[in-house]
Order: C-alpha cells, then structure tokens, then sequence
C-alpha cells in the first residue's frame, strides 16, 4: 500500500504550492497530476533514504520548467482567474490575496520558486537545493533577491526591472 | 563588511534554519543593527503573508482526478468492503457459534474473535491517511495516560524503533466487552503494523502464540494476563512473527 498512500498524502501541499505558483487554479492542478503520474512511473528510482517530499517538488519542478518551454513565453493571467481563489475571502483578504499574486507573477521563475519552497513550503536550504538541483549559495542569493524583488514590488515599485536596492 | 554575521545567517534566522549554536550569536547582533532587525521581520512577514493566502489551499477538498490512477481509490475501497465482509461474516459465525460458546468458552473460539476484531480493526485504519490514529505519538504521555484510563490498566505501547518502525499514535475502539486500544506503527517504506490491546481477557492460563492469517493481514495474538494482544501486519508471516516476539517480551518484562 505505502507508495500510493504515501504520494496521496503529499497531494494538499503540491496543490497549495502549485497554486502559488502558477497563480491559476486549474494550471496548477493540471501540474499536480502529471507530476503525481511521473511520480508514480519512476517510483522505483526512487532512492528511499531520501525524502518524498523533495522528489515530489523536483519532479513538479522539472515538469513546470518544460512546459513553459514549450508553450513559449505566455504569462498567463487574467482577472477572471485572479478573482477564483477569493470567493469565500473577506474583501480585505480578497485585496491580500490579488496583491500578493500579482507581486508573485513579477518575480521571477527561478526566484519565485525558492521563495514558495522555503517561506510557504518551509522546505529546508538543502532540501530546495536538491529538489531544484542547484548548489546551496544559488538557493540564498536566490532567495535574497526574491525577498527584496517581493518586498518592493507589494511596496508599489512594481516595475519588473526594478533593482533591488540594498539597505 | 567585516560583520560577524552573513546575509544568510539573517536568512537562516528569519526561517528557524539557524543552527542552534549561533542563534545566540545572531540575537546579540540584531540587537545591536535595527535596520536589519527590520528586514528580518519583514521577510517572516512575507511567509506569513504566503501563508494566510495560499493555506486554505490545503483545505479544499482534493479533486478526484489527482487520486493517482485512481488505483489508490480502488484500493481503499477494496479495504473497506473487506473489513465490512469480515464484520458480516463474524455475525454469521457468532450465530452458529453462539451454543458453543456459552457452552464452555473455548479459549481457541475467544482468541479467534480477537485476531477477526484486530485484522478488521487493522484493515480498516491502516489505509487512512489523514486520520490514522486518534492521539499521535508526539502525545505519547497523553495517549498512553488517556487509554490506560479507558481500558482500567496500566498500558505501555511497545518500542519497536530497533526494526525499523515509529509509534504513529493509537486510538480507541469498541470491542465485544467494552473498550479495546489500537496502537499503529510504521516504518521507513510506509508499512504500517497494528497491535490491539483488549481487556478482560479470559485468563485461561494458555499464554501461546497463535497465528491467524486474515484476508492477506498476519496475525500473530496471545493472551497475557488480562490482556489479549494481537499484532496485524502484512510483511509475510515469518517478519510478523519475529515482530511478535518482540512485542510479547516487551509487555512481559
């Protein structure tokens, strides 16, 4: 039984961490289940003394980077999608919740997936490291340029050539 | 820059990442640089933020379609018409039984319903995944203070860590004479083993090993003292019973 159960109980925290990634709903569930597929086809390289959850993102990480190779460049956004998560929200949440994903689309890739494994996730520095198979030092300047790029941009300086100034 | 302290020291504080050792080291610092301080706070508060938005997430409920291959579905519905199929077929035993019973309680028909009532109890709860157990193992005081209570003697849920399997937690069920616990364990591969503790076991002064094979679960059960045991596993009958073993020395030290 382990494998399924194991790659179900997985499935809240890809569903939550694709969503703010993708910033859509439906593109982000489309994510998990290839990425549960993949998962469950290479079960067996999976290496056991590792942990599933770094795998799981990896996988999800590597599917996300091909497709928006192939699909080109479209950044995908329009306000119909925006407003789908906000439903039941409160409107000060609602004003929360479509400027953090606004601020999130203007970060990008490479920084906005460290800054989501280690603020949301809470996935550890060498965990990310292995999950997106970049060394250690790539993870912190990553996650220090994002941090400043988020901080500025929520600040209203939302031009994506912003330079981060340093304090 | 001759700081002491790194830009990703202050990353690794702000995300408890820190190593303890230096945690000291960094507070001291912050006090001393303000600005820094700020920005500390501000990056927890974007976690924060992260968080507040994107949680509910974890919530809703999870559509059919990411159940992998739907295989999993199957499989716990497999489970759960197995367990109802047993608790069925008990009834029908029981009937016919029933004579016999009251007759002259066999210690060999009271032990067969209590491997039945552990291997329902274990295919029922193994599968679950969001709620396996009642009371977790970072409870461990609690849950085995609380079912100690519920079941009227001390109870010691037994370590198992040096094969491999972790505590997951126990829970409380109803059994043909009052309450009986369930303890859950597993392993690094996610197997997961069961031990059911009912009271009031007639002590019939028979304290052997017997070994019930349940719709494809192990189980291995005694009586001992006025505890029945019963341990349900699906790892093949010769680790299940080396895994009793060791259960039945731990409760008799």
């Amino acid at each position: 039984m382990s494998s399924r159960d194991a790659i179900i109980a997985e499935i809240p925290r890809l569903r939550r961490y694709a969503r703010a990634l993708t910033g859509r709903a439906d593109v982000a569930d489309d994510l998990v289940q290839d990425t549960l597929e993949r998962a469950l086809d290479k079960w067996h390289f999976w290496q056991r003394e590792r942990d599933l959850r770094p795998w799981l993102f990896s996988i999800m990480h590597n599917l996300h980077v091909d497709g928006r190779r192939r699909e080109s460049r479209v950044e995908f956004h329009d306000d119909d999608d925006l407003l789908l998560p906000v439903q039941r929200a409160t409107q000060t949440d609602a004003l929360e919740v479509r400027d953090l994903e606004r601020a999130l689309t203007l970060l990008p890739l490479d920084q906005r997936e460290v800054l989501l494994l280690i603020g949301l996730e809470e996935m550890s520095y060498a965990e990310v490291a292995r999950a997106l198979k970049i060394p250690q030092g790539t993870v912190m300047s990553r996650l220090s340029r994002a941090r400043g790029r988020l901080k500025a941009v929520l600040a209203g300086e939302s031009t994506p050539q912003l330079k981060v100034v340093k304090p | 820059m001759n700081s002491p302290i790194s830009e990703d020291d202050l990353h690794a504080y702000a995300d408890g990442q820190l190593a303890p050792a230096q945690l000291t080291q960094v507070e001291a610092w912050l006090a001393a640089h303000p600005e820094r301080r700020t920005q500390v706070a501000d990056w927890r508060a974007q976690s924060a933020h992260l968080h507040r938005v994107y949680d509910r997430v974890l919530d809703e409920p999870v559509p059919a379609r990411l159940l992998p291959a739907a295989n999993a579905s199957r499989w716990l519905d497999r489970h759960k018409v197995a367990a109802v199929a047993w608790l069925m077929l008990g009834t029908v035993m029981g009937y016919f039984l029933r004579a016999e019973i009251v007759r002259d309680s066999q210690p060999a028909l009271v032990a067969t319903s209590l491997s039945r009532q552990a291997a329902v109890a274990h295919a029922v709860f193994v599968p679950e995944v969001r709620h396996p157990v009642e009371v977790g193992a970072d409870q461990e005081a609690h849950l085995v203070g609380w079912l100690s209570k519920r079941l009227g003697a001390a109870l010691k849920p037994p370590k198992l860590d040096e094969v491999g399997y972790q505590l997951v937690g126990g829970r409380l069920l109803p059994g043909d004479k009052g309450e009986v616990a369930q303890f859950m364990y597993e392993n690094a591969t996610h197997n997961r083993l069961t031990l059911y503790v009912r009271p009031n076991a007639p002590n019939t002064g028979d304290t052997a090993f017997r070994h019930a094979r349940e719709d494809g679960i192990d189980v291995f059960y005694w009586v001992d003292g006025h505890f029945g045991y019963a341990l349900s596993g699906n790892t093949g009958r010769e680790d299940m019973l080396r895994l009793a073993t060791l259960v039945y020395q731990q409760q008799t030290r």
